[in-house]
């Protein structure tokens, strides 16, 4: 039985961490992730949950002191946005690399440069090559359903990685919406206790981690841990269709919104895909054969996929909500165009930087971008295949 | 807390750092390690953490590891989060009944994982109150990249991001005072020793700072043989001099109480520490007297400090 309820995506993580119940938090506040280490020390100071909170003093020592419990035997859980992810990346690395299934909650907002607290995906983004599973949201309801989900898919003995939960800042964390929530007992069975098979403190067993492993070994640590990346795909979609079974819910790699016979396609992450889904109905009124990817799971990236579910296209749009410096396009526009031209896609392609530092996507800049690919169909020389939406020029 | 010291007794102790490991031949902070350990009990169950640097890359170079405690290495500048992280996760499977074993928490790093780039998440584990030590085998610059400066470097050090030359003396600062910073800390035990005689006092020590309940912090001088650039038997007559010329002071802090270990009879000149070192060499050419002088001025101010602490 599903409980209907309202609040924001911050508190339907709290609702899921009092679910799950983790051993430690190790956290340091964060705006717009603040709230999530709140509501856990509320918790714990009201005996909802029996998790240890650390108050760290700085982000750093959040994911180093998160490495250690995780190494240690507990479920360690924490919370962060922005700067606070760029100050742990060095440690994300030595995480991942130690196969530590710990969770992280991402509040996204925008890397300081100038500062500003508002949702962007520049952070997690750049860590996209650390090591770690990252799934996106598009709401609070998704928020909620990926958090219950992490702990099962990262500590998988297939997979033993981290995982980023990700929610756009303020937009999806701190807006309020509507909600179906479980009820505590099927998800305590579903999330399950943590029974690593080596850790710091098993009984007869000292171990040693982090070592010091030159060229002789570090490549095949690597590629295994390149391997538990490429056993998570299968396990993401065991894990989802078991969630389905009692949530009633479904979650794959990516939704397909309108894909059907959909000739103008955009490819797009997080909130401003509930924006786009408006578009696309309004367009489907007028007789536009609109479509919409939203991209759930971003590492593993599920390219082939992705570029299959493309096959049909014309025209693509793909929306990165982080620059990447490049002047090719951003992290979502480089890889999937990449996907795309090794499974032979023949759609016209472009990618669009919009909402970033927060900036609204609007429902009429989407149209516009739809019309776009209308116009490339046929005019494939109007392809501009990277721009800015919604700039002041 | 009531120590004894029965040198028979603990020097049979197993050895809880293997030999094999990499370290030098006369180094310093292999000594602190291994004494260090020889302080836990025989029975009980140690996590051992440490910063990057020598010690760790020599110790536990995969596939080998010289621990026969459980460890963890996760990066130079937070091996006091990374430790206090462990000790809590220690906490919650006891609470919860998932282990029935007592362990101890013992992390190491060197004087640039601590006194520079980890003193945050050093200061931070500290006054969170985590049951567990750290030890810095300080040995007075950034050994492991090649003997730079660090600000536990002793003043007119010869480095190689400090050298002497015609233009240079040397470093030109005093070193930091990290044990009276991690006293500042409040908090129940702070030691400062070296490698003295037949490691009573760094025993004693660190008996004291892992069997305090609470967290604890140990400063161990702990020299190294390349980068101070002496003879490495010398290392016990080094240790020696730094005490008894008040440049290495044996001192504690319990629960705030300053106590003065050890006070020479005869305290002897600065000379006698930094003659038979090669990174002070430059100190003993004619004209550079007025620098020694400098050095003994300094040191003087501080050991007068110190006395005036542990009197109060």
């Amino acid at each position: 039985m599903s409980i209907k309820d309202r609040m924001s995506g911050n508190e339907a993580l709290g609702v899921a961490i009092r679910q799950i119940n983790p051993d430690v938090m190790p956290a340091f506040p964060i705006t717009p992730s603040t709230e999530v280490p709140q509501f856990v020390s509320t918790m714990i100071a009201n005996g909802q949950i029996d998790t240890e909170f650390i108050p760290v003093e700085s982000e750093h020592s959040a994911m180093s002191a998160a490495m250690g419990s995780e190494a240690a035997g507990a479920r360690t859980i924490t919370a962060t946005s922005s700067c606070g992810l760029a100050l742990m990346w060095e440690v994300l690395y030595v995480a991942a690399s130690s196969r530590l299934p710990l969770a992280m909650c991402v509040v996204n907002r925008g890397l300081t440069g100038p500062l500003n607290i508002n949702a962007e995906h520049s952070d997690s983004m750049g860590a996209r090559d650390s090591g770690w599973l990252q799934i996106y949201a598009e709401n609070n309801q998704e928020v909620y359903d990926n958090m219950l989900q992490a702990y099962r898919i990262a500590e998988h003995k297939d997979v033993r990685l981290p995982i980023m939960i990700c929610q756009d800042g303020f937009i999806t964390s701190h807006a309020v919406q509507d909600i179906e929530l479980n009820e505590d007992e099927p998800m305590r069975k579903f999330v399950g206790k943590y029974e690593p098979e080596h850790y710091l403190l098993k009984k007869d067993e000292p171990m040693a981690m982090g070592p010091y492993a030159n060229s002789p070994f570090c490549m095949e640590a690597k590629r295994a841990q390149a391997e538990g990346m490429a056993q998570a795909k299968r396990v993401i979609l065991e894990v989802a269709k078991e969630y389905e079974a009692i949530t009633g819910r479904s979650y794959g790699f990516f939704e397909e919104y309108n894909m059907k016979d959909a000739e103008v396609v955009l490819v797009c992450m997080g909130s401003a895909c509930g924006t786009i889904k408006d578009a696309v109905d309004e367009l489907r009124e007028q007789g536009i054969k609109a479509g919409l990817i939203k991209v759930r799971v971003f590492r593993p990236f599920p390219g082939e996929e992705l570029a299959k579910a493309l096959e049909g296209a014309k025209a693509v749009a793909i929306m990165d909500r982080a620059e990447s410096y490049s002047t090719n396009g951003g992290p979502l526009g480089s890889e999937l165009m990449a996907a795309m031209y090794r499974n032979k896609n023949t759609a016209e392609a472009v990618n669009l930087m919009y909402g970033l530092s927060g900036r609204d996507l609007t429902v009429s800049q989407v149209k516009d971008i739809y019309g776009d690919l209308v116009e490339m169909i046929t005019k494939p020389e109007k392809n501009r295949a990277y721009r800015y939406i919604g700039l002041r020029e | 807390m009531e120590t004894t010291f029965d040198f028979k007794e603990i020097q049979g102790r197993e050895e809880r750092l293997a030999p094999g490991h990499r370290m030098c031949a006369g180094c310093g902070g292999t000594i602190t390690v291994r004494n260090v350990l020889k302080a836990l009990h025989p029975g009980d169950k140690a996590v051992v953490g440490n910063a990057t640097g020598c010690l760790e890359v020599s110790t536990f170079m995969y596939p080998f590891t010289a621990y026969e405690d459980s460890y963890i290495h996760n990066a130079f500048e937070n091996a006091g989060a990374t430790l206090s992280g462990v000790e809590t996760a220690y906490n919650v499977l006891k609470r919860q009944g998932r282990i029935d074993e007592t362990y101890k928490f013992i992390t190491f790093g060197g004087d640039g994982g601590t006194y520079d780039i980890g003193l945050q998440s050093l200061s931070g584990a500290m006054e969170r109150g985590h049951d567990m030590v750290y030890v810095c085998y300080d040995n007075g610059a950034y050994m492991n990249t090649g003997t730079q400066r660090s600000s536990a470097t002793p003043m007119y050090a010869d480095t190689t991001t400090t050298p002497s030359g015609s233009m240079s003396n040397g470093k030109p600062q005093y070193r930091k005072d990290l044990a009276a910073i991690m006293a500042a800390h409040n908090i129940p035990y702070v030691g400062q020793t070296t490698l003295i005689g037949n490691m009573k006092d760094l025993y004693v020590k660190s008996e004291k700072a892992i069997y305090t309940p609470g967290p604890a912090f140990l400063n161990v001088m702990a020299p190294c043989p390349r980068g101070w650039r002496y003879d490495a038997p010398d290392i016990i007559d080094i240790c020696k001099m730094a005490v008894e010329t008040c440049y290495w002071p044996l001192f504690e802090v319990v629960e705030g109480k300053w106590i003065l270990n050890y006070k020479p009879k005869n305290k002897l000149p600065i000379e006698d520490f930094l003659k038979s070192q090669g990174r002070f060499k430059h100190l003993f050419k004619p004209g550079n007297e007025y620098l020694i002088e400098a050095f003994q001025k300094e040191l003087d101010r501080r050991w007068e400090e110190l006395l005036k602490r542990c009197e109060a």
